[in-house]
């Protein structure tokens, strides 16, 4: 059966481009059931976007939670005997939404590799993430970062705990004279200080950022992790996949899950975020599995107001007749109209209100348009 | 284009005076009229005045490009945008005050009036203070006085008000100063605009 385009709204044909893309790289489709135990959240709280979680008590007592988030249930899920592990799923998620009050249910794609990590591995799902965006339109924006990078830089100027926390939100929001002040009160040498504070201002194409970076580096940490960002530069590179891959390191995961290279996707006109991910092999530790994992979210309900807006017509034609009119010869005269594929609503009266392109009237010998 | 989301008022007033210096003048905002929306296209921007505490919600949601917001708006509602520079201008403080014959006893709840409630919830869950929020949209230094709370935490500019009314401050919770702040997809997407823009505007702040 063929579905006409214009019964789709965007977000649904972008879910449906997104299934036909995941397919292709060889991803099966997962899925999970509405409800979670409500443990796995409170235990990982800070992986999720929000945490506030919509829970019920089952009728067994348990305490159960209206899934907020997909990647949890994978994870737990997983088996290492099970080996490599590349999955994608479409589900409905519950949560805050940014900036808004109140619950809602929000659609989500998104994708799941789990198991032996490798740059391959890993340049795929960055490939896979870009290719999403650029289903959604032509000009988006991958920025990508790595955690190592401020973990090392965090260790290298022994700040932890809360106060890490604190010099943490100050670069999700570049704010530099923060920053500074933050170093100058707890200690924090100044040429140590503003190795954070360039690392903070960098938002450029990944090979430009690398070579601004590699002056950067203190420490083993954040070394390991420039070498791992050079070689997925290398090989997306190889790919012709960095015109639109910026380097952003304001994009900052919880570092209790998040472990590697981090990313997050924006698309011209949207306001926030599109999709968002990376690697958490800290997470399945956390479990108590030894894997390694990366994956992302695609958040569709972004979209719901995104693309070409519909032009205002609920129907084609609306096809008048009356009461005294056969209804056979009413719905003979509407399938005469459907045939020549225009869509066709039948009311009874001699006016409609109704948003139509045209409104036609049964006569005797068929049917007629109406000047309106 | 640059949508640039100014407060009403006399900070938002200074602020434009700012752009206006840094090249982004645009003559017909100063025109009497009762025009929204103010356009250079010459320039590439575009001014809306807004509330004050909504610049930071055209920002969010990328009504506009850039805004000037007060520090306590920026920690009141702890809005998803980035925050690229201190403008130095409007510069007050968060305070905890009370009356001036008032003794903290620990042993009680405290009772705080506020318009920041989330800044006093956060102020106090650090010294793990239990207290109990009361919630006002203005004139929060009449809450102590008349016994409704026990201290305000609101922005202290003089100190005149609350001496005139036998208040006194007790805490600084935090300085407060206006900030450019951004979108963060549009800082993606007009990036070398937002960056030249906000490179000009520290540069004249830094020359006074």
């Amino acid at each position: 059966m063929n579905i006409s385009q214009k019964v789709l709204t965007y977000d649904e044909k972008t879910v449906f481009r997104l299934r036909e893309l995941y397919r292709g790289y060889g991803y099966t489709r997962y899925k999970v059931s509405k409800f979670e135990e409500y443990d796995l959240y409170a235990h990982n709280k800070s992986f999720l976007v929000s945490d506030n979680v919509l829970t019920f008590t089952d009728t067994n007592g348990r305490l159960m939670a209206l899934k907020p988030d997909v990647t949890l249930s994978i994870a737990k899920n997983y088996r290492a005997e099970d080996g490599m592990q590349k999955v994608y799923y479409n589900e409905n998620v519950y949560r805050t939404a940014k900036g808004a009050d109140g619950f809602r249910e929000i659609m989500q794609a998104g994708l799941e590799c789990i198991g032996r990590m490798d740059t391959l591995a890993v340049c795929e799902v960055l490939m896979l993430a870009q290719k999403s965006l650029s289903l959604i339109s032509e000009t988006y924006m991958l920025d990508v970062s790595h955690m190592g990078l401020l973990e090392g830089w965090l260790e290298a100027a022994d700040v932890t705990g809360a106060e890490a926390d604190e010099v943490l939100s100050f670069v999700r929001s570049k704010n530099i004279p923060s920053i500074r002040s933050f170093c100058a009160s707890h200690g924090v040498a100044v040429p140590m200080c503003e190795v954070l504070v360039s690392l903070t201002q960098i938002y450029a194409p990944l090979g430009e950022a690398l070579e601004a970076l590699s002056g950067l580096l203190v420490g083993d940490k954040m070394k390991e992790a420039y070498g791992e960002l050079c070689e997925v530069c290398r090989m997306m590179q190889a790919e012709g996949m960095t015109s639109r891959l910026y380097f952003d390191v304001t994009m900052v995961g919880d570092v209790n899950y998040y472990n590697g290279i981090v990313f997050c996707g924006f698309v011209d006109g949207i306001a926030e975020d599109v999709l968002s991910g990376g690697r958490y092999d800290s997470l399945l530790a956390k479990m108590g599995k030894r894997a390694g994992a990366i994956g992302f979210a695609v958040y569709l309900n972004v979209l719901e107001r995104y693309g070409a807006s519909n032009d205002g017509y609920e129907v084609d034609t609306v096809l008048l007749y009356s009461e005294a009119d056969d209804p056979f010869r009413v719905a003979e005269a509407a399938r005469a109209l459907r045939a020549e594929g225009v869509d066709v609503r039948t009311e009874k009266g001699s006016d409609t209100q109704t948003r139509c392109r045209s409104v036609c009237r049964l006569t005797a010998q068929g049917w007629e348009r109406v000047e309106r | 284009m640059i949508n640039i989301a100014l407060p009403k008022g006399r900070l938002g007033e200074k602020a434009y005076a700012i752009f206006e210096k840094a090249g982004y003048e645009c003559p017909e905002i100063k025109e009497e009229n009762r025009k929204l929306i103010f356009e250079n296209a010459e320039k590439g921007v575009r001014y809306f005045w807004v509330k004050p505490s909504d610049v930071v919600i055209y920002v969010e949601r990328g009504a506009a490009d850039i805004g000037i917001a007060g520090k306590d708006i920026l920690l009141e509602y702890s809005p998803d945008i980035y925050e690229l520079a201190d403008l130095g201008m409007g510069k007050c403080r968060m305070a905890v005050a009370c009356k001036k014959d008032f003794h903290d006893d620990r042993d009680r709840t405290l009772r705080v009036a506020t318009k920041f409630p989330n800044i006093a919830k956060s102020f106090y869950a650090k010294q793990s203070r239990e207290i109990d929020i009361i919630h006002l949209n203005g004139s929060i230094e009449l809450a102590p006085i008349l016994g409704l709370s026990d201290v305000i935490v609101d922005i202290v500019e003089t100190g005149k008000t609350l001496l005139e009314n036998d208040l006194e401050p007790r805490d600084t919770i935090v300085p407060i100063s206006a900030r450019l702040v951004a979108n963060k997809a549009s800082y993606k997407f007009k990036n070398s605009e937002i960056r030249t823009m906000s490179e000009r505007i520290e540069r004249i702040i830094r020359e006074g």
